[in-house]
């Protein structure tokens, strides 16, 4: 798709901000912070470790995405949960004996990790 | 003189020469590419590349030891580099160094191990200091690093 | 009569708990008793549902009410074994009280984030850095809607107005520059992002890249317009590959969707963008070098005047900002510059990306207003020095940069503050440094850093930082003068004089710094042939002490292999071989190994 003017820009713009709506409406989303120091610390594990995990208990209507680097090195790998209509929650220092743990305990039962969470949005 | 160049690779050199030859500032891409196919740049390779350009060698050759991407001779297959960024200077990068040295068996000067299967360099900074001390082999980086994390490390690529 | 069982295991076998496992849990529990001859005194018993069926089997010690979930029978030895006979509770089985959303601290309340104002790195870890969809749906684009819809020059104007100066290091006011390249005679334009990110110790482009790489585009197109420019270059270091690939992937679907290329937005304009990978020269961030590599050539700076907005690329009027001051355009071009402006200090406006490295707690990058102090910085966003040591300085702005101690923690962080305290705003990599650090040493990491990226096209720095380097490395080695101090500074004075380009100007920065403030970490070096710190390895060495109980570790961690001793006795340490690392030290588990 070509975006011509400013009203098409516009028009993505509303789809895009309804596509995270609806995505936090209806469906989970696990986002693996993916830069240079997320991959370094073993994001991509604990990424495979997800999708592994989630693919194992047939879990449906998830979405497992990548971002940038949030600037907490400290605390990489970061894995982000967010469930239908609820904030953003942040793990830090995942390992990807971790994410059995993650999935049951707060994608599917909506709770808290205690020990690994870092913050919320 | 080095490893044998094999012919198939002269001819992608020339696809290669043939594409972007012609146009200008291309020459640290060619050298780029070239150093992609054939590992390092032999002497041959630069020789093309001046008489299909038209830069003369001497350029070629001053542009080559300018970069301290660019390599004269055969290298590892596998490439490892350990940051000796400041962060790492001041979290122990000295003795990641030493271990590499010590797990790949090279002594001295020696930067690549004998059966070729690994290059050992240093770099300045690869901007990963949050995770310092940190390496990188190939395009991975592996941080956090202890001495004792090394071989683990090297064993992945062996 | 039964014997009163000194301990109770409860063990669910409700239907949860059965289907997860749980029946083959009591019979292994009670054979393993039994061959401990503990069958007696430890009851297994059985038990209907807990109602936490997700988390079983669950497994109940009494008379602690310790609560195990998700029990194996692989597991059941290590309950035995540790909880039954030795008392210590298996902590990984444990069930935690589960938090509640309510019990987790916004990022805005945790002290890392709580004095960050995140402008340029708004999106970084919250979009999907390979969706132009997202990054529109983050109000992606729109500073370049604005911007087409004004006059380049208004657009200069908003950009003046905000007071943005070059983040890379020197300074320059952004719009001021973008004036100079508009005026400058020529058809044909440049736009080039210096991406070369070289300071040791700084990676806040890199996470930009890799993280926003369409706001970058963005900023450059916004600068194209606004300069009269129709291409641009991104000129970004191999060490990089991830920031490359992910740029490679946002310019395409610029083009592919029209954002690049020819009438962007239906406004006539058009522009595209080339990477350019750099190969390994710390001084192509310099601008004229970094021209000079794109062109194909050996990456050596030249004299300005001519500058770059006159003469650049292929001798075009060209305009190079670095990464970060384009990840603040677009949003200085949708909210209006007097926002950005409203931010930060008298002379520095808005805020600045810095990356926190080396002894400190939380590293990583933290983006604040100018203007905050360095305590605040190092003590409530890094969240003070580990391990109990000492703050000792602070490097900051690379091998350009300087050190500050303790007295100037309080200092409100702007361009001309750090000026005037020796140091320099630099990328903004701050490096802490804690007692343990010797400033001696560090002087010459830096020294030793810029001698081997001189280019060698000027005396004053190819020569003058040689000798230098070999100056600290004297000193460092035991062999140092009274005289070493004032030739160091009577040489860092030429030099800075004498330069052709920023990177020797700027080489002696750390030396005089550490000079300044430190100046008994030098003198101790000379004088008492001490290294305060324990660094410099010709004042230190390592020795094993009678503690040492022979277990071998410290040989076995050894990278050069300079201790020996049989298992079970003690071991020695040989001097000339013994590199100084320390592994063993860290490694001993007895406290065995004195530094002196």
């Amino acid at each position: 798709m070509v975006i011509k003017n400013l009203d098409d820009l516009r028009k993505i713009k509303e789809t895009a901000k309804q596509a995270t709506s609806a995505r936090h409406e209806n469906g989970t989303q696990v986002i693996v912070g993916m830069g240079t120091c997320g991959i370094a610390a073993g994001a991509r594990t604990v990424m495979t470790a997800i999708l592994e995990e989630i693919s194992r208990r047939g879990i449906q209507n998830v979405s497992v995405m990548q971002t940038g680097c949030i600037g907490m090195c400290q605390r990489e790998p970061l894995v982000d949960v967010v469930r239908p209509g609820e904030p953003r929650v942040t793990y830090g220092n995942v390992k990807p004996e971790d994410v059995p743990r993650i999935i049951s305990e707060h994608l599917v039962n909506g709770r808290i990790v205690g020990d690994l969470v870092v913050a919320k949005i | 003189m080095g490893e044998k160049i094999a012919e198939k690779d002269m001819v992608r050199l020339d696809e290669l020469l043939a594409d972007l030859g012609s146009q200008r500032g291309t020459l640290i891409p060619i050298l780029q590419k070239s150093q992609e196919i054939f590992g390092y740049l032999p002497r041959e390779v630069l020789v093309r590349i001046s008489e299909k350009t038209g830069s003369p060698l001497s350029r070629i050759y001053g542009v080559v030891t300018f970069y301290s991407q660019f390599h004269l001779k055969p290298r590892g297959r596998n490439i490892v580099r350990s940051c000796q960024g400041t962060a790492c200077h001041v979290r122990g990068a000295k003795g990641i160094l030493s271990e590499l040295k010590k797990e790949l068996g090279l002594e001295g000067e020696e930067a690549t191990t004998k059966d070729l299967g690994f290059t050992l360099e240093t770099v300045a900074c690869i901007g990963c200091c949050g995770l310092a001390p940190v390496i990188m082999v190939n395009d991975e980086t592996h941080g956090r690093l202890v001495p004792d994390s090394v071989k683990g490390i090297l064993d992945q690529y062996r | 009569m039964e014997k009163l069982a000194r301990a109770h295991v409860l063990v669910c076998g409700g239907t949860g708990c059965s289907s997860s496992g749980s029946k083959e849990i009591i019979p292994e529990m009670r054979d393993k008793l039994k061959e401990k001859g503990m069958d007696m005194e430890v009851k297994v018993v059985e038990t209907g549902c807990h109602g936490l069926c997700e988390l079983g089997p669950l497994v109940i010690v009494y008379p602690e009410g310790v609560f195990y979930i998700r029990v194996k029978p692989a597991d059941v030895d290590e309950i035995i074994e540790n909880h039954l006979i030795k008392g210590r509770v298996v902590e990984r089985l444990l069930y935690r009280e589960p938090a509640t959303l309510a019990t987790v601290p916004d990022y805005d309340d945790i002290a890392f984030y709580k004095k960050q104002k995140r402008y340029a790195l708004v999106n970084c870890g919250h979009i999907n850095p390979e969706s132009l969809e997202e990054y529109i749906g983050a109000d992606g684009y729109e500073g370049l809607a604005k911007a087409l819809s004004m006059k380049p020059e208004e657009v200069i104007g908003e950009v003046k107005k905000s007071g943005l100066r070059g983040r890379g290091g020197g300074g320059f006011p952004t719009g001021n520059k973008w004036q100079f390249t508009r005026a400058a005679a020529g058809d044909k334009k440049y736009v080039i992002c210096n991406a070369d990110e070289g300071d040791p110790g700084a990676f806040m482009d890199r996470s930009v890249l890799e993280g926003d790489p369409h706001r970058i585009l963005e900023g450059m197109i916004i600068c194209g317009y606004s300069v009269g420019a129709d291409e641009g270059y991104i000129y970004c270091r191999a060490e990089y590959p991830l920031a490359i690939k992910r740029l490679q992937g946002a310019i395409k679907q610029a083009m592919d969707t029209g954002l690049l290329g020819e009438n962007i937005l239906g406004s006539g304009f058009n522009f595209t963008i080339h990477i350019k990978e750099g190969a390994g020269a710390f001084v192509c961030g310099e601008e004229t070098a970094l021209i000079a590599s794109i062109e194909g050539r050996r990456g050596m700076p030249r004299p300005r005047p001519p500058f770059p907005a006159n003469s650049g690329l292929w001798g075009k009027p060209s305009n190079i900002n670095n990464v970060e001051t384009f990840a603040n355009i677009p949003s200085i071009l949708r909210d209006g510059g007097d926002y950005f402006a409203s931010q930060g200090t008298e002379t520095s406006k808005g805020t600045k990306v810095f990356a926190l490295t080396g002894k400190i707690n939380n590293t990583g990058l933290a983006e604040v207003p100018m203007g905050i102090t360095m305590r605040e910085i190092i003590y409530d966003i890094g969240g003070g020095i580990p391990d109990g040591k000492k703050f000792k300085a602070v490097q900051i702005g690379g091998p350009s940069g300087g050190c500050l101690p303790e007295q100037l923690l309080d200092l409100a962080i702007d361009y001309e503050s750090l000026t005037k305290a020796g140091a320099m705003m630099g990328s903004g990599g701050l490096v802490v440094m804690d007692e343990t650090t010797c400033m001696v040493d560090v002087a010459r990491y830096f020294l030793n850093f810029t001698q081997d990226e001189s280019c060698g096209k000027c005396t004053p720095c190819r020569e003058g930082t040689k000798r230098m380097l070999e100056i600290l490395n004297r000193i460092c080695d035991g062999h140092g003068t009274d005289d070493d101090i004032p030739l160091l500074e009577s040489l860092a004075s030429s030099i800075k004089a004498g330069s052709l380009c920023a990177l020797g100007q700027t080489a002696p920065n750390p030396v005089l710094s550490t000079l300044n403030f430190f100046r008994n970490d030098y003198e101790a070096h000379i004088k008492d042939h001490k290294c305060p710190a324990g660094v410099c390895a010709a004042f230190v060495g390592y020795t094993i002490t009678d503690n040492c109980r022979g277990c071998g570790l410290c040989k076995k961690v050894c990278p050069v292999d300079a201790i020996t001793g049989e298992i079970k006795g003690k071991h020695l340490i040989d001097p000339n071989k013994c590199i100084k690392c320390g592994a063993c030290q860290a490694k001993c588990p007895f406290k065995a190994i004195d530094k002196g």
